[in-house]
């Protein structure tokens, strides 16, 4: 691991300072993903800028009955939140679903945000990865890539975004809010496109969450080749809303498919105004996946994703 | 490059000056003599290293000792008080829930933490997504669960 400085400063401007003073500084969160990163020597920061000591760690209601979570929140605090629990349980569900207690017991909500692939090639400094050295090429294209994305991949990468907790966000129409900036999470992450090493279009300090209202039956699925304690291979957060049969609005958001959060928003508006029926589920999800372009091994996820659309649909109807 | 750390470890306060990329995991076992908690994968996935900070369990591995100045560590060797075995440890030696016993710190710091955690009595699904984090490659599981559901009761 690379010898580095620490700093915890108290206050948001502190810590830009801290970001400003040296090209090599990082953020530090609850570090599970960040000191796992340096030790595989995949992140060689000179500065760790720790920011658990900002004033961001409340979550507290907004006017209209949304939620603004502070990005120092602890992902086991959120979890366990009344108000979370009350009203966004498929939030503190998508948190519950992820890690273990030990990790998120550590991990902060604005950590979970910006966590990295787990792409194996990424994680390991003797392979090519254009995300860790654009221009190196992909190795995962024609390599192990099982549990990498079927929708919005380039030529340059293949990854998935690993989150659980930011599938169930951008579901939740959430917005990140930074020093100077308030962003959808479903604008939030970026497609790999030709420049794969940025995951995300803004950088700089991620200070909350806001949540607006939502008010509709929700749930949380992940599907995942153990029982527990695995990474998503697909997983969907969804929200239905249905009066007299018929669908009044539907929320979608996959996990484990794509660079981003994937939000489904072809099958959304298959939905809306649809019967509420199982016919329309798997036409909204064919819809949806039709732009899928599975990789040599990763066929599988798309119609274990459309099963897990239509199932979860049918349960919340 | 170093940084001068205080906190309380078992009750007990120490002053360190300790390199940075020191994890709490080499503070304790290196720097403390603390070999309870176990460098099982060093990357936050066994759980062998799981002590309790400021009363969570947590892996010692991902946890800088720089970042957590001022806490307040408790690891396997600090769970017996006045020379009585916690009761976790008394079941988990009831009902042989150890075989080589390496995971079994990490194993009985996480149940201490997830008894805190958990509502009301957890039932076995319970416990067991609840110990997750914690791999036992002897396989000793089932009288793992057993003993956390003995205490949890």
């Amino acid at each position: 691991m690379r010898p580095f400085a620490y700093g915890r400063p108290a206050d948001a401007a502190g810590a830009l300072a801290a970001l400003a003073s040296s090209p090599g500084a990082k953020l530090l969160g609850g570090g599970t993903n960040l000191v796992d990163l340096m030790r595989l020597g995949v992140e060689t920061p000179d500065l760790l800028v720790d920011v658990t000591g900002l004033p961001h760690g409340a979550i507290e209601e907004t006017p209209g009955g949304g939620l603004r979570i502070g990005a120092a929140v602890r992902n086991s605090d959120l979890a366990a939140d009344a108000l979370v629990r009350a009203r966004f349980p498929i939030l503190a569900e998508a948190v519950l679903a992820g890690a273990s207690a030990q990790l998120r017991n550590l991990a902060t909500v604005g950590g979970n945000l910006l966590q990295r692939t787990r792409c194996v090639y990424f994680q390991d400094v003797t392979k090519p990865c254009n995300k860790r050295v654009p221009g190196s090429g992909c190795p995962a294209r024609d390599g192990e890539h099982r549990n990498l994305a079927i929708l919005g991949h380039s030529e340059h990468c293949v990854a998935t975004h690993p989150s659980d907790m930011a599938v169930a966000l951008a579901a939740l129409d959430a917005v990140v809010h930074l020093t100077d900036a308030a962003i959808p999470v479903t604008g939030f992450y970026r497609l790999p496109g030709d420049e794969p090493q940025h995951d995300t279009v803004a950088r700089g300090l991620i200070v909350a969450v806001e949540l607006p209202p939502l008010g509709l039956p929700a749930a949380y699925r992940k599907v995942r080749e153990r029982a527990s304690f695995s990474f998503a291979v697909v997983s969907l957060a969804a929200a239905l809303d249905v009066a007299e049969g018929v669908v009044r609005e539907a929320r979608l958001a996959l996990g484990g498919v794509a660079h981003v959060p994937w939000r489904a928003r072809t099958a959304e508006a298959a939905l809306r105004g649809a019967p509420a029926t199982e016919e329309s589920f798997a036409a909204a999800a064919d819809a949806e996946l039709a732009e899928a372009r599975p990789l040599r091994d990763n066929a599988y996820k798309v119609p274990l994703a459309r099963n897990l659309i239509v199932r979860t649909l049918a349960e919340l109807a | 490059m170093d940084a001068d750390i205080s906190l309380r470890v078992n009750g007990a306060e120490h002053t360190l000056r300790v390199d940075t990329r020191t994890s709490l995991l080499d503070l304790l076992r290196e720097h403390l003599g603390l070999t309870g908690a176990k460098k099982g994968c060093d990357h936050g996935q066994c759980g062998a290293c799981t002590v309790l900070l400021d009363g969570r369990r947590v892996n010692a591995c991902l946890a800088l000792a720089v970042a957590h100045r001022g806490s307040d560590v408790v690891t396997i060797e600090g769970l017996a008080q006045d020379g009585e075995l916690h009761p976790l440890q008394r079941a988990f030696i009831e009902h042989d829930a150890f075989q080589c016993g390496y995971c079994t710190p990490g194993q009985i710091c996480s149940a201490v933490g997830m008894l805190r955690e958990a509502g009301s009595r957890p039932g076995e699904a319970e416990i067991r997504e609840g110990m997750n984090g914690n791999l036992c490659r002897c396989g000793a599981y089932a009288n793992i669960v057993a003993a956390i559901a003995e205490v949890a009761s």
